[in-house]
């Protein structure tokens, strides 16, 4: 009899806690606990962090790691099902798509820069690449200015072929400029000479070119078109109790030494579908970021200790 | 010339190309087919109203839908059909809205201006003695469309309805600008994967041939079958 | 609506270094005009042609005519596209698949012959329309005459045949216009694929394409006026349409 009072108190905390809670459920987590449903949007061909295998299944680093997002928000709403809805984004489509609600989080290998923050969110940084353009080795190509005159391939909507498209006029390279709509199809225009150059990320050119038929022949330039940047999943902008969240679920993963292992199983060891190892050992900068996270948009901000 | 093409990356494929490359362009021109020309009658029963506000909107839709390429609209609604999802039903955000979902009211919007068109002729083209034996019947204006007019406008004009519906199916082709999984980017996405493209192409396009020529051989078929002199 | 508005975008320098993305825009629209108008000599020319073929007393010609109509009506124009970009060079001795491949515009010249000839398939079924819409006379007159078949298609059949297809023809000449932007799959960045870039870019979505939208509007005004303009200059007097 005499707990009662404290049962009566125990319960008014426990109902004003969970009052306030309800409450506080607000944007994606809203819609995520209402729907009961997350959507990811994942790449067809970004080896080896968001791509299909041969059953057509995304799989990938930044897929495994949006998955332990996926866990975190679960465990954070309290939800027995969370249902995971999976939809294909290019480059191109990857950001109008998030801004108009279609996805929740795109796993995929996304630059994080100022620009883009105007428009969407990131959270902690889980790559850090350099831009570079792949050519066949009997072209003998390497330095940028050799692509004067030439025709050149980028995938439409990065960071890659703004790029290309901005050296191109501030060095009057008159470089024909081929957008392609996914990073398969434009490697394959290199493969049969249609173009001579591809310009994308450095990582993304070392698993097209191990994965192809004859990775002999393809060489990566030495020149780079920016500093290594950092690759971070984007989320909706303007809506921390989500960001929250998801910087909890991937600052817990990279601190705690998961981030490392998840590392070296999609870049150290077989990957599928072909059974190929990029053997791309982790860099110092990358580890640096692992031991303090961050979603800083500025290379500068990740040089190695 | 032939000698390093492989073809049995079409029969290794198969499956996916036709389970679900296929299925999607079939059951999209199906649903657009017919919710098109639904809409489209619609549209076309509105510009005859009489009604000047009325036939002016749908005059307008129509202009506006037929001046426009595919692609373009394509863009729109992929970007835009969220945001009206959201102001439909009140909520406070966009939507969600899948890749099928926004292709399908693509079309739907799309070829019902088309389709609109090919109605007006259709009842236009009924002679004004029968609306006219309807209202001495006493019957109203819905009960004329839906008894009298609309089902031998819609007899005369199948064969051009039809051949409408064969150009949809090939226009679903274009989804292909937003890496949607229908048959012509199932094909594409083997090519690229494998680096086939010449077999994978003209496979698609020997597919796309077959299915247009039986089908427009159908329509002729059925336009001697249902043709019946006034 | 979590979208951000600018207008102002257009008049904002574009990342190509060209000027504004006002001047993207306009760069390709001049390239929609000059890919629609090259594809339309192509699909008028070769329409007529195959039109004018199916009409002949020739069983030979009117078949050949047939199956030319038959194959460029049964395949999307993506298809056709993709035939002629990808699949032409690789099915070509090694040598001029590689140069087919290296010529700069490469996608200008496949994106205008492709569309080309899937029009003509359409014009020559209006041509065919066009002639058999004549009466059977005007033909026996001809023989009457001692004209030749030749004589008989150049001085009496074509000049009124065209005459009356001149309205549908201008529909198809707008559909010309629009078929363009289906080669931006094949690398061809005209009004649509400008517009595509600028979204891409700039990230505002609605108004890059609301600008395209108008220009495209503005095209088709444009068109049909300058086609009644040119329909009634050329009409004969007393003649259906003619005045």
């Amino acid at each position: 009899m005499k707990h009662l009072p404290m049962i009566g108190v125990a319960l008014a905390a426990a109902l004003y806690a969970s009052q306030a809670n309800a409450e506080e459920l607000t944007g994606t987590l809203k819609n995520i606990k209402e729907t009961g449903a997350i959507t990811l949007g994942f790449r067809d061909s970004s080896i080896p962090f968001s791509y299909l295998d041969d059953s057509q299944k995304p799989i990938g680093f930044a897929m495994d790691i949006c998955y332990k997002i996926v866990d975190a928000v679960k465990k954070d709403l309290k939800l027995d099902k969370l249902e995971v809805k999976l939809n294909p984004v290019t480059s191109s489509t990857r950001i109008p798509l998030l801004a108009n609600g279609t996805i929740d989080l795109e796993c995929g290998s996304t630059t994080n820069n100022a620009d883009r923050q105007k428009q969407i969110a990131f959270t902690n940084t889980h790559f850090l690449t350099a831009s570079r353009f792949v050519s066949k080795k009997a072209n003998k190509l390497d330095k940028i200015d050799d692509l004067k005159g030439k025709s050149v391939v980028s995938t439409s909507g990065t960071t890659n072929i703004k790029q290309l498209t901005e050296a191109n006029a501030a060095r009057n390279l008159g470089i024909t400029i081929i957008p392609a709509k996914d990073h398969a199809e434009a490697f394959l225009m290199v493969e049969t000479d249609r173009a001579v150059a591809f310009v994308m990320d450095d990582i993304l050119l070392a698993s097209l070119v191990a994965g192809s038929k004859e990775p002999g022949a393809y060489v990566i330039s030495s020149d780079a078109f920016s500093k290594p940047e950092p690759y971070g999943i984007m989320l909706r902008k303007d809506d921390p109790a989500f960001k929250k969240v998801v910087d909890g679920a991937t600052a817990a993963l990279y601190t705690s030494g998961e981030g490392v292992k998840l590392y070296e199983k999609w870049f150290m060891q077989k990957i599928p579908p072909k059974g190929l190892n990029l053997n791309a050992p982790i860099s110092p900068e990358l580890k640096q970021e692992f031991a303090k996270p961050s979603d800083s948009p500025d290379p500068d901000s990740y040089k190695a200790m | 010339m032939f000698s390093n093409f492989d073809f049995d990356v079409i029969r290794r494929s198969l499956g996916y190309l036709f389970f679900d490359g296929m299925t999607f362009t079939l059951t999209l021109t199906g649903l657009a087919g017919l919710g098109g020309v639904i809409f489209g009658t619609l549209i076309a029963l509105m510009r005859l109203s009489g009604f000047r506000s009325l036939g002016g909107i749908a005059g307008l839709y129509v202009d506006l839908m037929r001046s426009l390429p595919l692609v373009l609209v394509i863009f729109w609604f992929y970007f835009l059909v969220p945001y009206i999802g959201q102001w439909l039903t009140g909520s406070s955000r966009p939507m969600h809205v899948g890749a099928f979902t926004s292709s399908l009211v693509t079309f739907i919007l799309f070829e019902a201006a088309y389709f609109s068109e090919i109605m007006r002729a259709g009842i236009q083209s009924i002679s004004k003695g029968q609306p006219a034996a309807a209202q001495a019947l006493g019957l109203t204006y819905s009960q004329t469309m839906r008894y009298v007019v609309l089902p031998q406008a819609f007899r005369n004009m199948l064969p051009v309805l039809l051949t409408q519906v064969i150009v949809l199916f090939q226009d679903t082709s274009l989804v292909y600008v937003l890496s949607i999984p229908d048959f012509l980017g199932a094909a594409s996405k083997v090519a690229q994967r494998d680096g086939r493209l010449v077999e994978m192409y003209l496979f698609a396009a020997l597919v796309y041939f077959v299915i247009s020529c039986a089908a427009s051989f159908g329509v002729r078929r059925l336009q001697t079958r249902i043709a019946f002199v006034h | 609506m979590n979208y951000h508005w600018n207008w102002g975008i257009f008049w904002e320098p574009a990342p190509n270094g060209t000027g504004t993305y006002l001047d993207m825009l306009l760069s390709g629209l001049v390239l929609t005009i000059e890919t629609a108008l090259f594809a339309w000599i192509i699909a008028l020319v070769s329409g007529a042609v195959v039109g004018v073929m199916r009409t002949l007393p020739s069983k030979a010609a009117a078949r050949a005519g047939f199956a030319w109509v038959e194959f460029f009506r049964n395949m999307p124009l993506l298809v056709q596209l993709f035939l002629w970009f990808f699949v032409l060079p690789e099915l070509l001795p090694q040598a001029w698949g590689l140069w087919l491949k290296q010529i700069p515009n490469a996608p200008f010249y496949t994106a205008a012959i492709g569309i080309g000839l899937f029009m003509s398939a359409r014009v020559a079924e209006q041509t065919r329309a066009g002639i058999n819409a004549l009466p059977r006379g005007q033909k026996m007159a001809a023989t009457a005459l001692g004209l030749t078949t030749a004589q008989t298609y150049a001085y009496v059949l074509l000049p009124m045949a065209f005459r009356i297809i001149m309205p549908p023809l201008t529909s198809e000449f707008l559909n010309t216009i629009k078929n363009t932007s289906v080669a931006i799959t094949i690398g061809l960045i005209e009004l649509t694929g400008e517009a595509r870039s600028m979204q891409e870019f700039s990230f505002q979505v609605f108004e890059a394409f609301t600008a395209a939208t108008l220009l495209y509007l503005l095209i088709n005004v444009v068109v049909v006026i300058a086609m009644r303009f040119l329909e009634r200059a050329l009409a004969v007097p007393g003649y259906i349409s003619g005045k």
